[in-house]
């Protein structure tokens, strides 16, 4: 199993194919003990799938580490996914949104960035990569 | 996990039961679009009603399997997509344009019917269901 | 309270502090001896401001004694958690009632006056001790008040945005007014979170009515930002995914202007005049005839 708790991380090592499908269920289901709504819930396994895919493919090997925080009274779930891999030469293009267009290729950063609240990413070539997400629950949720 | 298809009159229904990893999701390209130039089928549904997310590679796979499809002369329809997935898919900027979608299996089959692909037997422009 | 000389500063500080816990305990004892009639005199000042009239006498004199006895234990433990879980809890209970925020200050505030005009009583032939007693006290009762007041007005806050919520829910609803059909009509102003919210109960609705035709009509939305803009796409394309056909209406020139000019290809969208228009384009798509009302009634 790729999945193991140390401290209060959460680590879904990712080295397979099935190993995306379980970093977001892990992910979507730290989301529901938090009580983020179906609808976020969604949004964040996606957001956790593309980056782990991304993971398998440029890197062919890394983690995926989830934190849960709490900012005042409002819960939060921390992602971060990381490698060793070759690294990202140009972020901010990365960055850019070619969804519209090519309709799903890419990186897959623009769409995760979209989808949550906070996006960080550092990365440079032959630096590894490393993607820190967060969503924080909404209060009307 | 292997996706099981099922193959009715001339169309054929793939119903997934969970969630795939890309390679499952590969290898059910593979799969129907052989079926499809094996029986010669007119119509191909993909029910994802059990898919809980639906990520650029679950969506670039249905995209192929449509575009293969027709190309083969079947059109495809994809159904069964949940109030989340379609709203977290159009947040993502993930698309299924020019692809037909229905609500379940049952829209599913009856769009198929009403363009005129007959499930039975080639009935062209006769296969309309008026839906009074 | 009176206002008073500062007390000159204990010569040992270590002594200081060892004598505010003794003084404490000694309070507490006196309240607790004097429970009974301290806890009459603050239920006589309640009536007496008119506070709580929303509630019966017997209602006011139990939550009067959970309510002391719970400010006792504050003050003889020095830890609130249990006063804020009381606070909160009591708030819950009396705020369906109409009690409002200066009433609960109110009250705190004169149990506070009750307890410090008694120790008064008690000490008043010793000035000295009188100060070091309300040193003691003085602290503890202000934070106890502040615990009570900030309990109330957060939960106050809670049950407003809740009803807040079930409002907006309310003035947005999804309306089935056909087999197969569903209107949602779009008045007021649209912020970001109104517009998820609308979007998620569309979509279930198009689920839970096996909608094929959906008619949004913004006859009643004067403006749209790109934000808002973009969302409707959003709505119109996630709807199409669950099988639904979308028809826009009530479309301004200012919000056709706005949705071309974040680059969406208005001749892709339906859209219709009005929403009378809208839902016979619906009706025709769904496969009804529409026929005139004489020609109906002479089939019959």
């Amino acid at each position: 199993m790729g999945v193991s708790t140390v401290g209060d991380e959460l680590r879904c090592l990712i080295a397979a194919d099935t190993d995306v499908v379980q970093a977001r269920q892990a992910g979507r289901e730290l989301a529901a003990e938090l009580g983020f709504s179906a609808g976020d819930q969604t949004v964040i396994a996606a957001a956790i799938s593309e980056i782990a895919r991304n993971i398998l493919m440029y890197a062919k090997r890394g983690e995926v580490r989830f934190t849960t925080v709490v900012d005042g009274t409002r819960p939060g779930l921390i992602v971060v996914a990381e490698d060793d891999g070759p690294g990202i030469r140009d972020v901010s293009r990365a960055m850019q949104d070619g969804y519209s267009t090519s309709g799903g290729l890419g990186l897959g950063l623009p769409g995760a960035r979209r989808l949550m609240d906070e996006f960080e990413v550092v990365s440079a070539p032959g630096h590894g990569t490393r993607i820190t997400m967060r969503k924080w629950k909404r209060s009307n949720a | 996990m292997e996706v099981p298809i099922l193959k009715q009159g001339h169309f054929l229904i793939a119903s997934i039961q969970s969630a795939l990893s890309d390679a499952d999701l590969s290898q059910l390209r593979e799969a129907l679009i052989a079926r499809v130039g094996k029986f010669r089928a007119r119509g191909v549904i993909v029910d994802v009603t059990a898919l809980d997310v639906m990520d650029s590679f679950a969506v670039r796979t249905l995209r192929d399997i449509a575009h293969m499809a027709r190309l083969r002369g079947a059109e495809t329809v994809i159904v069964g997509i949940q109030p989340e997935v379609a709203f977290a898919m159009v947040q993502l900027g993930l698309t299924l344009k020019g692809i037909a979608t229905a609500l379940d299996l049952e829209e599913g089959l009856a769009f198929l019917d009403r363009q005129g692909h007959g499930r039975l037997e080639n009935r062209p422009g006769h296969g309309r269901i008026d839906r009074g | 309270m009176s206002k008073k000389d500062a007390p000159p500063p204990p010569q040992d500080p270590q002594a200081g502090t060892e004598s505010t816990q003794a003084l404490l305990r000694e309070l507490v004892a006196h309240l607790r001896q004097n429970r009974t009639q301290l806890r009459e005199e603050w239920a006589r000042r309640i009536t007496r401001a008119q506070l709580l009239t929303a509630m019966t006498e017997e209602e006011i004199f139990a939550e009067a004694t959970s309510v002391y006895d719970n400010y006792v234990e504050a003050l003889e433990t020095g830890t609130f958690e249990a006063l804020q879980a009381y606070a909160r809890n009591l708030s819950e209970r009396i705020i369906p009632r109409g009690v409002e925020t200066h009433e609960v200050v109110g009250i705190v505030l004169l149990l506070r006056d009750v307890l410090a005009r008694s120790l008064f009583a008690k000490y008043h032939e010793d000035f000295n001790k009188l100060n070091r007693i309300l040193d003691a006290y003085e602290p503890a009762a202000n934070r106890i008040a502040n615990t009570v007041a900030v309990g109330f007005v957060q939960e106050r806050e809670r049950i407003i945005r809740q009803q807040q919520e079930a409002i907006r829910e309310l003035s947005t609803p999804v309306l089935q007014v056909r087999e197969r059909l569903l209107i949602l009509p779009i008045i007021g102003v649209i912020d970001p979170q109104r517009n998820r919210q609308l979007t998620e109960q569309l979509l279930r609705a198009i689920r839970t009515n096996r909608a094929k035709v959906v008619v949004i009509d913004i006859t009643g939305v004067a403006a749209m930002d790109s934000n808002v803009a973009n969302q409707l796409v959003q709505t119109v394309e996630a709807s199409r995914l669950l099988g639904a056909t979308v028809i826009v209406t009530g479309l301004s020139p200012e919000i056709a202007q706005t949705l071309v000019t974040i680059g969406v290809d208005l001749s892709e969208m339906a859209t219709v005049g009005d929403l009378q228009g809208g839902i016979e384009e619906a009706e025709r798509l769904l496969g009804y005839k529409v026929i005139p009302y004489a020609e109906a009634t002479q089939q019959a």
